[in-house]
């Protein structure tokens, strides 16, 4: 069961490292949705299914999905990828890249020398995570609705369109009008 | 059943988030950096469920929940301004969008 582990490990990162490197925006996209699998899968080795279902159909599902549909409707051609190889050049990445990497070693390093501690193998289900979701975390329960609703407000405002003239000439219409 | 190591699922997260961070700091194209902080967020979530695993409460599943309402709401506003921009700009370059005109 280890083994099931560590191979989701190597696939997440994998899928991400492919993910940051690629040039085609579906492409990374698809990258995106694997690496989501493999946490699902990660998620269930930690002993929490519910999370994993959830992992699967709100992100692998949910977001990328939303996320293909706005590249489709910005209807991008073969000059973006071009674009995207041009942006992407060594002198670009080479700077972060190296300075977060060895921050990553200095956690690494801080994670594995510290006491390791006693794993507790339980299973967590939904049950449990419902009862604590709707007993001393009810408040929070209610915040997210709030977040959510104040999110579809805000798409809503953000998505409307100006309103479509069909002619040059019915441009300043209005104007006229009132001159009239 | 038999779970996994924590403090391997804590690296996991770690590298995940770095993965993230360096994304975000060498992409230029706006999609991109929404993606990159997607895979940030999801790596904190990984970080809140291995702690959870390792005291054997629920509240680290719960704290995740809160995490994926929070990326769905951030990742609909956050396409809304992209097409916003890209309606505007004509482009997805993130650098087009530094003149604040009212």
């Amino acid at each position: 069961m280890q083994a099931t582990f560590y191979i989701a490990s190597a696939v997440a990162i994998f899928a991400t490292v492919m993910v940051i490197t690629r040039y085609n925006m579906i492409h990374a996209l698809l990258y995106l949705v694997i690496s989501f699998l493999a946490i699902a899968i990660v998620f269930f080795m930690l002993g929490a299914p519910f999370v994993a279902a959830l992992e699967v159909i709100v992100y692998a599902g949910a977001i990328v999905v939303l996320i293909i549909f706005v590249i489709m409707m910005l209807n991008l051609k073969e000059e973006a990828v071009e674009q995207e190889r041009i942006w992407f050049s060594r002198n670009t990445w080479i700077g972060p890249g190296i300075l977060s990497i060895i921050l990553l070693g200095e956690l690494v390093y801080i994670l594995v020398t510290s006491a390791s501690p006693e794993v507790s193998h339980q299973v967590i289900d939904a049950k449990d995570v419902g009862q604590s979701l709707y007993g001393p975390y009810i408040i929070g329960v209610e915040l997210c609705g709030l977040l959510l609703m104040s999110g579809i407000v805000g798409a809503y405002h953000l998505g409307r369109q100006k309103k479509k003239v069909v002619h040059r000439f019915l441009e300043n219409a209005e104007e006229w009008k009132q001159q009239l | 059943m038999e779970t996994a190591a924590v403090e391997y699922g804590l690296v996991l997260a770690g590298t995940l988030f770095v993965l993230g961070l360096i994304s975000v700091l060498i992409r230029r194209n706006i999609i991109f950096m929404l993606i990159s902080v997607e895979i940030m967020l999801n790596a904190a979530g990984l970080a809140f469920i291995a702690a959870g695993a390792r005291w054997g409460q629920a509240d680290g599943q719960v704290m995740f929940i809160f995490i994926i309402t929070m990326a769905a709401a951030e990742v609909s506003v956050g396409l809304a301004l992209i097409l916003q921009i890209y309606h505007q700009l004509k482009t997805l370059d993130s650098d087009a969008a530094d003149k604040m005109k009212g």
